[in-house]
């Protein structure tokens, strides 16, 4: 979505990741409406599942995380996107505490694959990213800058927190979000 | 009753000999966080989160539980005690497993909201993720272990405003757990009257009647004045 030139004033850029959720923060990202439009005056969005780029860029200002880290494959990507990003923000209840996906851990992964590998031996399909032993919070294997709690978070409280971050501001959620609001 | 003056954050009060700590604070505006107390049954002092300073004192003390005193000198909200009570609020979400989003008290549960006072957003210490089972065997009510945090409210109110005393805490230390009768399916319970008392005095979701979905587990705060002012006609 870039398109500035040597001409224009660089415009800070923002990034979107998806791991273990249901999407609904990024349906809550949208349905920031027009609103999405102003921002996006502000900022460049270089990479997201919204977007069609393949590969997370160099370097990112600021990127939100929906999901907790539930296999190898979230663990590397999450690796990936704190090496290349200034300000890095969970983004909603997963992020947070790994929410719904962390169900499953008290049980146990060979409890799970034996749920999907349908009355045979538990076998981890080849086919789909190794499962780790839990789903986690991602602040659990990198670091967080910014924590955004809710189930999902609202449309306001993420214009909100994008707002205030490309102010250069440290945004203040007490007030608008909390665990599974 | 002798009446004795106190100081409580800087605040000068007079309160009953026989009061305690919290009730005298928070007849003058003083709020101090608890989750095992409940006005209407004994205090336990099991929380820990209604510790406060007081002066001459190295120790920090259960406001619960701690009688008021001639010349005392209390205070209640400092960075030490903010830091223990998020400590303590962080070590129950791990012992447990609590999903908020999913739960049927989301929005309507003492933890939750004590863990939004004291602006935990999220969870710095590991996660235990410990096995725990839900026991669905009552015609009325599930007890699920998962939401737990051993505040023994239902123990208490079971007890001493029921007297059926079908609750009980088995086990020490991270073993401990909720169990009913001599540790039988609820179901099975030859002492439950289904009263629902217990339901009402749990502050998370661990207890909930039948039927409810996520964020649908409303307390009737009816039933938690009453039972404060049961007691206020005792005394």
């Amino acid at each position: 979505m870039s398109s500035a030139t040597d001409n224009e004033v660089k415009l800070p850029t923002l990034a979107t990741v998806w791991l273990d959720g249901c999407s609904g923060c990024h349906m809550s990202l949208l349905d920031m409406d027009h609103r999405l439009l102003d921002l996006l005056e502000q900022a460049d969005l270089v990479y997201s599942p919204l977007v069609d780029r393949k590969h997370f860029p160099d370097y990112v200002d600021i990127t939100l995380v929906e999901g907790a880290i539930s296999s190898e494959a979230d663990l590397e990507k999450i690796l990936l996107v704190r090496a290349h990003t200034k300000i890095l923000v969970s983004l909603g209840d997963c992020a947070v505490t790994a929410n719904v996906p962390s169900l499953r851990n008290p049980l146990g992964v060979n409890a799970i694959l034996e749920r999907v590998s349908d009355g045979g031996q538990p076998k981890q399909p080849d086919t789909v990213p190794l499962l780790c032993a839990h789903a986690r919070p991602v602040h659990t294997a990198v670091k967080v800058d910014l924590f955004v709690p809710g189930c999902p978070p609202s449309a306001d409280t993420i214009f909100f927190v994008i707002s205030e971050l490309l102010a250069g501001r440290q945004p203040d959620l007490h007030a608008i979000t909390r665990f599974g609001l | 009753m002798r009446v004795v003056t106190l100081k409580i954050n800087g605040q000068e009060m007079s309160g009953r000999e026989d009061e305690d700590i919290l009730h005298v604070a928070r007849e003058h505006g003083i709020d101090i966080p608890t989750l095992c107390q409940l006005d209407g049954i004994s205090e336990w002092g099991g929380c820990r989160l209604c510790l406060v300073e007081i002066e001459g004192s190295s120790k920090l003390s259960a406001a619960c539980v701690t009688k008021v005193s001639e010349g005392m000198v209390v205070n209640t909200e400092s960075a030490r005690l903010a830091g223990y009570r998020k400590t303590i609020v962080e070590m129950l979400f791990t012992e447990g497993n609590h999903v908020c989003s999913v739960c049927v008290s989301n929005n309507n549960c003492e933890l939750q909201d004590i863990s939004h006072d004291l602006k935990i957003d999220h969870i710095s210490l590991p996660y235990r993720y410990p096995l725990k089972q839900v026991d669905a065997s009552h015609d009325l009510f599930i007890f699920d272990a998962n939401r737990c945090i051993l505040c023994t409210r239902c123990v208490r109110v079971c007890d001493e405003v029921e007297g059926a005393h079908t609750w009980d805490i088995a086990g020490r230390g991270i073993k401990s757990q909720l169990i009913s009768d001599l540790h039988q399916p609820w179901g099975d319970s030859p002492s439950c009257t289904s009263c629902g008392k217990c339901v009402e005095a749990c502050p998370t979701g661990a207890l909930f009647e039948k039927g409810k979905a996520a964020g649908e587990m409303v307390k009737d705060a009816r039933f938690l004045v009453y039972l404060a002012e049961m007691k206020e006609e005792k005394s």
